[in-house]
């Protein structure tokens, strides 16, 4: 009990910290996005003085002192209403990430969760195989694949699947002549375009779970209790799983955790590469379009979620683990 | 690394000939052949030298100035242009081998800085106890959990079109946390070693036994740490230049890609465009990544090669 509170607590502070980074990473940079309108509007020609006034007005730059500012922006944050998008006025924040979320979490939450089961089996099958090609092929093209900049191998399968041989559909969820629904041809529609992103993110996440857990899996290979449960002659396969790969599989259930958390964020290269319209793309369209409101609002869920993610590991991380809880 | 190096005698200087250490360069030529003897360490260095050789004699190797934009647009791969042209006009080997050079500029320059900081911070973190350990503990935590490339994206986007110099500091900022976090668990299990102790009692004041005591021994590792940075650095690098956030009129491999995606290389059929820069990029990072398969050899005995299994 005293060791969830005690995380618990460190979880609300770490929580205060990253709410508290996002209202002030704005304010130390330089330029505000006031600046940033008139800039591309000066490119026409001079602003006057009231056009500017006007912008600032518009924007809602921010007035009163530091503080007040800071408890009006904790004040949207609790009731979850991020005002009004800039480049897709009059769109609200929140609805514009309601409508993307749903594509990022199917669509990143399932590979990463096959990445990560897929993976895990990889490394101990290479750990126990040691030295053998079962080991060797997976370690050497894990770590191969995992140094792929994950944006070039979206852009190759893209060029490759889609524009040359023209297997898959090349941009978006689904297809512009279907409608989002629960029908059969639908689902199939939105299948078919999530083959190729959904095919990325595998590729090129599968190398580090199978690395990480084949060399945790290799230190737990030479401990006492592993060398003991063969001389008791139990099988192999009851030694590997039951023995080594359970206590070697900690490690890596803190990065899961984490990629799961990470799941939210969306993997904004790939979704940009394939027009893949979740998180990720609207973060990069916030950003080019300088959407300030957009991008504040999609920062702090992603950084929240990685948070609770992190959180509950720690939590399950306790149970599995007892000598944690010391 | 061995441990013997820091249990000299402190009483006379004349003994010290009898028991010292081996000498600085004599084990750093050891640890050199354990990197070495490792083959996949091997192959990674050879690829390294390669690029360094590329980056640093650019101007000798490429055919045409990489800016020069007086060609035909959008050529296939021709005697002329080994790799076609840019949709620009430019030779895409000439500004293939000068993206050499930020690609390896970032990558060391990031992973320098990071490490540089991650080695301050860990050893420091490692040594103290109480609440010191505990603040510095929960700002490293900070650092690791909020996710890098959307913090890197948004400094970048509230920096607006920076430089490389700007690349390079936000890769800085949001990647040093992993490799203190590394480094301060190996610090605190050496500070419960007896020659820590031996310093302790010996008088020395802390910074001194954290890096100069302490720090020798974890060379492999810090080694190990820097390559990784550098790895990582790279690759963000390139993601951000290809989303377009850093300078894109410099030429380099991550530019390269963006130019490409938006001048619709795909739909030109310009493979080698395409195909080029990201093989650059990945077999730079895997060079660095092979290495480090041979210093983890050097610190754990366990992952060297040509030795029975168990």
């Amino acid at each position: 009990m005293k060791y969830i509170a005690g995380k618990l607590g460190l979880f609300v502070l770490t929580l205060w910290a990253a709410v508290t980074l996002n209202f002030f990473l704005p304010r130390l940079m330089p330029g505000s996005p006031a600046d940033a309108a008139i800039a591309k509007l000066s490119q026409n020609g001079p602003v006057t003085e009231a056009t500017r006034a006007a912008i600032e007005a518009q924007l809602g730059v921010p007035d009163g002192s530091l503080w007040e500012q800071y408890l009006a922006y904790l004040r949207q944050v609790v009731t979850l209403d991020f005002g009004v998008s800039y480049t897709f006025y009059p769109q609200t924040v929140s609805s514009m990430v309601s409508t993307a979320l749903p594509y990022t979490i199917i669509l990143v939450g399932v590979v990463t969760i096959v990445a990560f089961i897929l993976g895990t089996l990889i490394g101990v099958a290479a750990a126990w195989k040691r030295g053998t090609w079962l080991d060797s092929l997976p370690t050497l093209g894990g770590s191969f694949m995992s140094t792929f900049p994950y944006f070039w191998t979206a852009l190759l399968l893209l060029f490759f699947a889609g524009y040359v041989l023209h297997w898959f559909p090349t941009t978006g969820a689904y297809s512009a002549t279907t409608t989002p629904a629960f029908t059969p041809a639908f689902i199939g529609d939105a299948l078919l375009h999530a083959a190729l992103p959904a095919l990325t993110i595998l590729v090129t996440s599968l190398g580090g779970w199978i690395i990480g857990m084949r060399n945790a899996m290799i230190n737990t290979l030479g401990d006492d209790y592993v060398t003991f449960a063969e001389a008791n002659g139990l099988r192999g396969g009851t030694v590997a799983i039951r023995y080594a790969a359970r206590n070697a599989i900690l490690p890596n259930l803190t990065g899961f955790g984490l990629a799961l958390g990470g799941v939210v964020g969306g993997s904004i290269l790939v979704e940009q590469v394939f027009g893949y319209p979740g998180i990720g793309y609207l973060l990069f369209n916030a950003v080019i379009g300088q959407d300030y409101p957009l991008m504040q609002a999609l920062f702090l869920m992603i950084t929240v979620s990685v948070l609770v993610a992190n959180f509950l590991v720690d939590i399950l991380y306790g149970v599995l683990d007892p000598r944690t809880r010391r | 690394m061995t441990s013997t190096q820091n249990v000299r005698i402190p009483t006379d200087g004349a003994a010290d000939g009898a028991v010292a250490a081996p000498s600085r360069w004599r084990s750093l030529g050891r640890t050199l052949g354990v990197v070495w003897s490792n083959g996949k360490a091997r192959v990674g260095i050879v690829i390294l030298g390669l690029f360094v050789l590329v980056a640093v004699f650019a101007p000798l190797l490429a055919p045409y100035d990489p800016k020069d934009t007086s060609f035909d647009r959008n050529l296939d791969a021709t005697g002329a242009h080994w790799l076609g042209t840019t949709a620009a006009g430019e030779d895409v080997l000439s500004q293939l081998i000068f993206g050499a050079r930020i690609s390896i500029l970032v990558g060391l320059a990031a992973g320098v800085l990071s490490t540089l900081i991650a080695v301050a911070i860990g050893l420091s973190w490692g040594y103290l106890r109480g609440f010191a350990s505990e603040v510095v503990g929960f700002i490293v935590n900070l650092f690791l959990v909020i996710p890098g490339l959307p913090l890197m994206i948004v400094i970048a986007a509230y920096l607006q079109n920076g430089g490389i110099l700007m690349i390079i500091a936000v890769i800085v900022v949001t990647g040093w946390a992993w490799g203190a976090r590394v480094l301060r668990s190996q610090t605190q299990s050496l500070r419960s070693r007896d020659f820590v102790t031996a310093a302790q009692f010996s008088g020395e004041r802390a910074p001194r036994i954290v890096f100069r005591e302490i720090l020798p021994n974890m060379t492999s590792l810090i080694v190990g740490s820097l390559f990784g940075a550098a790895t990582a650095a790279i690759l963000a690098e390139a993601g951000l230049e290809f989303l377009g956030l850093g300078d894109s009129s410099i030429v380099s491999w991550g530019t390269m890609l963006y130019w490409a995606q938006n001048s619709n290389a795909l739909l030109t059929g310009q493979w080698a465009l395409l195909f080029a820069p990201g093989l650059c990029i990945a077999l730079l990072a895997l060079s660095l990544t092979l290495i480090n398969f041979g210093v983890d050899a050097v610190s754990n005995p366990r992952l060297r090669e040509g030795k029975a299994k168990k």
